[in-house]
């Protein structure tokens, strides 16, 4: 499948006299495909922006090389800028326009037929609404109208950066199912978010940025598998049995770690190995489930940003690649 | 062209564009009443009253004048302490002569066209200016304040282009809006003149001195215009022009008239714009320094002159329109937008 986007070893740096140098983008990697949906995550502060602002041509990179839909970009940016459409973080509008006019005026300057206006008012849900000055908008039709703003082009790439925020559930289902059929329509559609389980269920691939570097990428599946622990849920009968359980099983070779009124098994192919070992002690089982990964706990794990009891996490503290011991990425690279 | 068009709508949807062009058109209409009520025209009775006035005002005087000679003459005669507040010779109090006291002070106030309106194309020019500053700061930097620029910017990533368009869409705007004006303006004063005053002697060079005058006046308007739209871009805010000129006003003239009056500097004028626009206006604005004198073959006090001509405005002009939308250009280019 042909590339829409290509980002190999891009780099931002921003030096302050007072702050020193900070890295905001260290050799950033990033591939989606064509008709894909791919989700773009990282911890605030990772780079997320800043890498959708770059390839925007809003920041000038220090490093690297970027490509939309085969063109090297910021240089070939205003070729290829009729086929991209953007939000990049909040939605900012002129208060005192209406959506109409707001949209209208975008449509003028990029020359895209006035019929386009009430297509996408349509589509996003601001048909009845589009009349009223935007100052009187919530955030979530804000963010409608900042869709709207990005589908008016009708474009080829879609770069959405947090689209559901201000959304209610009605309106992020909505946002779903719009998403979904654009990418079936053959649009591809990059989308930047915090709702983790929205992006599992939407998207085909996904990018995890921390500090400045790619953590992980690929098909979903295929992150979620590389980073299942193979976790077991043991529960018995006897809370008071739990100890010499553990023991049991670690003497087994299973990793451990007790909890208040069950056990958690890392390492463990069989589950039935379980059963057989607890029995042989006397032990009975009365719940054994195997712990299904998910997306937000392979980010969590990833960019090792997971809340810590009687801790402050500070926005920079998360995972850098490329260091001994850091995880490593899910395959893959420049045009794999 | 399609970018240009989309500039001016968004310029004349602006109800900040719509509120200033107003309230400046307002002014004037109130300046143009103004003017039309406090003069008069001067008709033979209005010329007899004048006249009745200025004989009283004569005759006044010359009684006044003979008393005072009575008083000098008593104080001489007698030798007291008072004879020293008249002057050495008593004859030399003299009555003023008939013609000193001139009929026309005592007319009322007239608008003779092709004497006054010059001075009227000075407020008209500064309104225009001030309108287009406000309007042209307020256009660029609401747009950065908002997100609107970045908006643009990912439909026309062309920064300069995006730039440009849209100061050429403000120029224009403030075209369309300057010259109507600048013909009622022309309009209304003539009127005022017909009604309240006098059109006589406007020959066709009085017409196309008044002509270039408007023309240089708005020049001036579309030069400060595109300084403010420069100054809101270079500090992606509309207050960084409205502060910057407040600034400039406060610290750099009012501050440096003062520091320059205080240091007792020769012609502080020079140092201060304003004087440079009205230079521009009027081609020629001619300093004084009254703390020199350089007598004449007739025993008179003449100060020394400076003078500030319209090339000299031109030059300041030029150079402070080429720095300030040239960092503009600059900055747009090559700042990060965030």
């Amino acid at each position: 499948m042909p590339a829409v986007l290509e980002i190999e070893g891009l780099r931002k740096t921003y030096r302050s006299r007072r702050r020193g140098t900070r890295h905001a983008l260290d050799g950033f990697d990033m591939r989606v495909d064509e008709g894909q949906v791919h989700g773009f995550l990282g911890p605030n502060g990772s780079g997320k922006t800043t890498t959708l602002r770059t390839l925007l041509g809003l920041i000038r990179p220090d490093g690297g090389r970027m490509t939309i839909l085969g063109h090297e970009v910021p240089a070939a940016l205003p070729a290829v800028a009729g086929q991209v459409g953007a939000i990049v973080e909040s939605p900012q509008f002129f208060p005192h326009f209406s959506a109409r006019e707001t949209l209208s005026l975008l449509a003028g300057a990029g020359e895209v037929p006035q019929h386009r206006v009430d297509e996408v008012l349509e589509l996003v849900g601001l048909r009845d609404r589009a009349g009223e000055r935007v100052k009187t908008y919530s955030l979530g039709m804000k963010q409608r109208l900042a869709v709207a703003s990005a589908l008016l082009k009708n474009p080829k790439l879609l770069i959405l950066d947090e689209p559901a925020n201000g959304l209610d559930p009605g309106g992020i289902r909505e946002m779903r199912t719009l998403t979904r059929s654009l990418a079936e329509s053959g649009m591809t559609v990059v989308l930047s978010s915090h709702i983790l389980g929205e992006i599992q269920l939407i998207c085909d691939s996904v990018t995890i940025i921390s500090l400045g570097r790619r953590v992980a990428f690929g098909p979903v599946e295929q992150v979620l598998a590389q980073h299942s622990s193979a976790a077991v849920r043991v529960r018995l009968e006897a809370v008071t049995d739990l100890p010499v359980a553990a023991e049991a099983l670690t003497r087994a070779g299973i990793r451990v770690t007790g909890q208040a009124d069950h056990l958690m098994l890392a390492g463990v192919d069989k589950p039935a190995t379980v059963t057989r070992l607890l029995a042989e002690q006397g032990l009975y089982v009365s719940e054994l489930a195997p712990v299904a990964v998910d997306l937000e706990s392979v980010f969590l794990e990833l960019t090792a940003t997971a809340p810590v009891p009687g801790q402050h996490r500070q926005v920079d503290q998360s995972t850098k690649v490329g260091g001994a011991g850091q995880p490593g990425t899910a395959g893959g690279g420049w045009g794999a | 062209m399609s970018l240009y068009r989309t500039e001016l709508r968004r310029l004349a949807k602006r109800r900040f564009t719509r509120w200033m062009s107003l309230l400046g058109l307002l002014v004037l209409a109130l300046v143009v009443i103004g003017v039309f009520f406090t003069n008069e025209k001067i008709d033979a009775a209005a010329l007899a009253k004048a006249e009745r006035a200025a004989e009283q005002q004569w005759q006044r005087d010359v009684r006044h004048n003979a008393q005072y000679r009575a008083e000098c003459d008593e104080a001489k005669a007698a030798g007291t302490a008072q004879a020293q507040d008249f002057p050495q010779d008593c004859a030399s109090i003299q009555p003023p002569p008939r013609e000193a006291i001139a009929t026309r002070w005592f007319l009322p106030s007239t608008f003779d066209f092709r004497q006054n309106f010059g001075d009227t194309l000075l407020p008209l020019t500064a309104i225009l200016a001030l309108v287009g500053f406000v309007v042209g700061a307020s256009f660029v930097g609401a747009e950065w304040n908002t997100g609107g620029m970045m908006n643009l910017l990912l439909w026309r990533p062309r920064r300069l282009t995006v730039l440009l368009t849209k100061l050429a869409a403000l120029l224009t705007g403030l075209v369309a809006l300057a010259v109507p004006t600048t013909l009622l303006w022309f309009g209304s004063f003539w009127l005022v003149a017909v009604f309240r005053g006098s059109t006589a002697k406007m020959t066709s060079g009085a017409w196309q001195s008044f002509a270039l005058t408007g023309l240089r006046g708005l020049v001036l308007a579309l030069v400060t215009a595109t300084i403010g739209f420069a100054l809101a871009s270079l500090g992606r805010h509309t207050a960084m022009a409205l502060g910057g000129v407040i600034a400039l006003m406060v610290v750099g003239q009012f501050g440096l008239g003062i520091l320059l009056a205080m240091a007792g500097v020769r012609f502080a004028e020079a140092w201060l714009l304003p004087t440079y626009a009205v230079a521009w206006m009027r081609k020629k604005v001619t300093l004084e320094d009254w703390n020199t004198c350089q007598a004449t073959y007739f025993g008179e006090c003449k100060p020394d002159t400076l003078e500030i001509t319209w090339q000299q405005s031109s030059v300041l002009m030029v150079v402070g329109f080429v720095v300030i939308l040239g960092a503009a250009l600059w900055a747009m280019r090559r700042r990060d937008i965030s």
